[in-house]
């Protein structure tokens, strides 16, 4: 099987795919070397009034909410046992445990002093902040993100006893990954709630939290939709669901993700009322306030409805990539575009290049390994070895 | 309820021992005024020339380049600048002179909170806010998020972004080093108007609430500082309102750490409830599971039990049936047989 999947091996090595990959990972190591020989300002626009900028905003903001569809999926096929949705667990929970991974590097780079990563575990701990909560369930949870997906590993090795081993703790695992989860999405929305001055109201909540949690459900849905689009065209001869399972997933999906937005879309509007903001709709952040609401979470939402009634898949994958755009947007308004909004114009923050290009060298990392990790173990099919151990 | 919460996440903090400042607290309803005696200083924006020699006095004590440009150079007026890792802090222009009108300046620099919020968020816990007032700093623990800088509601924080081997977080430090040994930090000794001095915070919010008492036109009536997010170690006097300053002066005399980490009192439940939560989910799931099995299961029985009885009662029907035709058979045979001895005897 592997070896049909083309990536696989000398002959398919300068495919189109591998060399813009690697040119744009080249790129990417080539600046974080420039970055970890002069310093962050060499390579990004950060300054002392926008000290965290795109590597915060997308690859630790928003990567994490993208990344939530492994717990996402996991809990309603284990906890909730919806069976049907079986077939998307191991590719959700294996771009949980990369996404996870790439957040972490993202962090890396971002941080002045990467290699003291475990000090606040080793040193000295600061429990009173958000952030310590965050990082302690990050590094709990993309531990149990890489023992949900060591089966596919150990089938692809042959180790059965272990292999068994952990398909015994599946549920505690998913039990442990809805706890983490349900922790570390909220707290690093709940990051922002110690700046009522500096982040723009209208996104400025004490419910944020909650707001960072629901968001993050809806992204993971969403990855889920569009990471089972790609993968089910480039890993076609793999799939051993019919295409109609496979639509009806989608369609499941896309019902849950209709759910689950409107839920946001509740929760933001309380929001609104509780701190009555409604005068502020009117302004010009208003006006960048109801494009995100309306354009990247109502439309979305009214989307995936109509797609599962219609069952029409291309909706759903439409409303799917919205939902993720919006996802990302809320996370950049609230890490750099709405926050500091009351500095002066030539202190905002634009990232750079530099910036851009890592952030791009991140995913694309992530597309490479998730390939690699695909072509060789059953991710996308059962093994037929272990048929009844998953 | 915001009491309450304070008190979780104190005790959680004093649980780890961790929190020095404000977490002395046993009961939860108790209230930290702050450390008594501690030190402050007051900035008279109204007294403020904008001679910027408390910028070089502070590059000078912290042996930091001076600032480039010279004493008396008015073109830095121009932008509004903030701290830089190297210009801890900076003298900024918020209203050009007009007529009799003099300009207003405000000095910028850490303003060493009460309950600052640099300390709280800091997840190696590098800020201590000591007793004697300043909020100090320990590179020797700093991982370099900068979440210290992004909290920070000042704008006084600055960072190494040059830096690739130690960058450290920026700021005054009150000169600690300095008031140890029983001297004025450098920019209040090298202030020529009068616009810094130094003491103890409640003398110098006298000092200000007298100034204010004396020259009502001269002054807001507000001391910044006294309470803003539960008050800073620097106060401040303005003539013009102190939003025109770039100062948030109308906010919540509750604190940012307060404010912004009640949310973590939240977090233990979800650990201890979720457990027993999901464990009744998973039971729900698999006992809705294995009641519809056993429906369907006695479903089936029936099923198979009617099917029984239904063939059963066919297989009766029929044995009644083979049983009718044998008779019928037997009798025709008979009355055949009758039919043919009595054809026989006539013949």
């Amino acid at each position: 099987m592997s070896a049909a999947s083309g990536n696989d091996g000398r002959r398919g090595l300068f495919t189109p795919f591998n060399v813009v990959a690697g040119i744009i990972l080249i790129g990417g190591a080539i600046i974080l070397a420039v970055r970890f020989t002069t310093g962050l300002a060499s390579t990004t626009n950060l300054s002392n009034t926008n000290p965290w900028g795109l590597w915060i905003g997308f690859d630790v903001m928003a990567g994490v909410a993208l990344a939530a569809g492994g717990f996402v999926i996991s809990s309603a096929v284990f906890l909730f046992g919806m069976k049907e949705y079986r077939p998307v667990v191991r590719p959700a929970l294996l771009t949980g445990f990369l996404g996870y991974s790439l957040v972490v590097i993202g962090l890396l780079a971002d941080l002045g002093r990467p290699w003291r990563l475990p000090f606040p575990f080793i040193k000295q701990a600061g429990p009173t902040s958000p952030l310590f909560e965050v990082s302690l369930c990050v590094a709990l949870y993309l531990t149990t993100l890489f023992v949900e997906t060591t089966p596919a590993i150990f089938e692809w090795l042959g180790l059965k006893w272990w292999r068994r081993l952990v398909g015994q703790m599946t549920i505690v695992l998913t039990v442990f990954g809805l706890i983490l989860s349900t922790m570390h999405q909220s707290t690093l929305g709940a990051m922002y709630m110690v700046t009522p001055t500096k982040l723009h109201p209208l996104w400025y909540s004490s419910q944020i939290p909650v707001q960072f949690f629901i968001s993050a459900i809806a992204a993971g849905i969403a990855m889920i939709i569009i990471e089972g689009w790609i993968s089910h065209r480039a890993f076609h001869d793999q799939v051993q669901i019919t295409d109609d399972e496979f639509r009806n997933i989608n369609y499941g999906l896309a019902k849950g993700g209709a759910v689950v937005l409107a839920t946001y879309f509740a929760v933001k509007v309380v929001a609104l009322a509780l701190d009555n903001e409604w005068s502020l709709l009117t302004t010009g952040w208003g006006a960048w306030y109801l494009v995100e609401m309306i354009g990247f979470v109502l439309a979305p939402c009214l989307l995936f409805a109509v797609a599962h009634r219609e069952k029409n898949l291309a909706m759903a994958r439409a409303a799917a990539g919205l939902t993720v755009a919006g996802v990302v947007l809320n996370r950049f308004n609230v890490t750099f575009i709405a926050f500091n909004w009351t500095v002066p114009q030539a202190m905002r923050y634009a990232p750079a290049w530099t910036e851009v290009w890592v952030t791009v060298s991140l995913i694309t990392l992530g597309v490479v390994v998730f390939k690699w990790f695909a072509a060789r173990m059953p991710i996308m099919y059962d093994h037929p070895d272990y048929p009844a151990l998953h | 309820m915001s009491i309450s919460r304070r008190g979780f996440v104190t005790s959680l903090a004093a649980g780890a021992g961790a929190l020095s400042g404000g977490a002395a607290q046993a009961g939860s309803v108790e209230h930290f005024e702050g450390y008594p005696g501690r030190y402050g200083l007051l900035h008279d924006t109204t007294l403020c020339v904008g001679c910027r020699s408390c910028e070089f006095a502070c590059a000078k004590v912290n042996s930091l380049p001076a600032p480039k440009d010279p004493v008396g150079d008015l073109d830095v007026f121009e932008d509004i600048r903030r701290t830089t890792a190297t210009g801890l802090t900076v003298v900024n222009r918020y209203r050009e002179g007009e007529g009799n009108q003099p300009p207003v300046y405000r000095k910028l620099q850490c303003m060493h909170c009460n309950e600052p919020c640099c300390a709280t968020v800091c997840l190696v816990h590098a800020f201590t806010k000591t007793p004697e007032g300043p909020v100090l700093y320990n590179p020797d623990v700093c991982i370099g998020c900068r979440y210290c800088v992004m909290a920070c509601p000042y704008y006084a924080l600055a960072y190494e972004y040059d830096n690739p081997i130690d960058p450290k977080v920026m700021r005054c430090t009150m000169c600690y080093p300095r008031i140890k040994e029983g001297l004025n930090p450098g920019c209040a000794d090298a202030c020529p108007a009068g616009a810094i001095t130094f003491g103890r915070r409640e003398d110098l919010l006298e000092v200000a609430r007298e100034r204010i008492r004396k020259f009502p036109d001269r002054y807001i009536n507000h001391v910044f500082g006294e309470y803003e997010f539960s008050g800073t170690s620097w106060l401040m006097l303005a003539g013009i309102p102190f939003h025109d300053l770039d100062l948030h002066a109308n906010v919540t005399h509750e604190s940012l750490p307060a404010i912004g980490t009640s949310y973590l009192s939240v977090v233990p439940l979800i650990v201890t409830i979720y457990p027993g939560l999901l464990a009744g989910f998973y039971a729900f799931t698999k006992r809705k599971d294995k009641l519809a099995k056993a429906e369907l299961e006695a479903a089936l029985a029936e099923e198979r039990a009617r099917a029984e009885e239904a063939s059963q009662a066919k297989l009766a029907q029929a044995a009644e049936k083979a049983k009718k035709d044998k008779e019928r058979a037997v009798e025709a045979a008979v009355s055949k047989a009758l039919a043919e001895q009595g054809k026989g005897g006539a013949s």
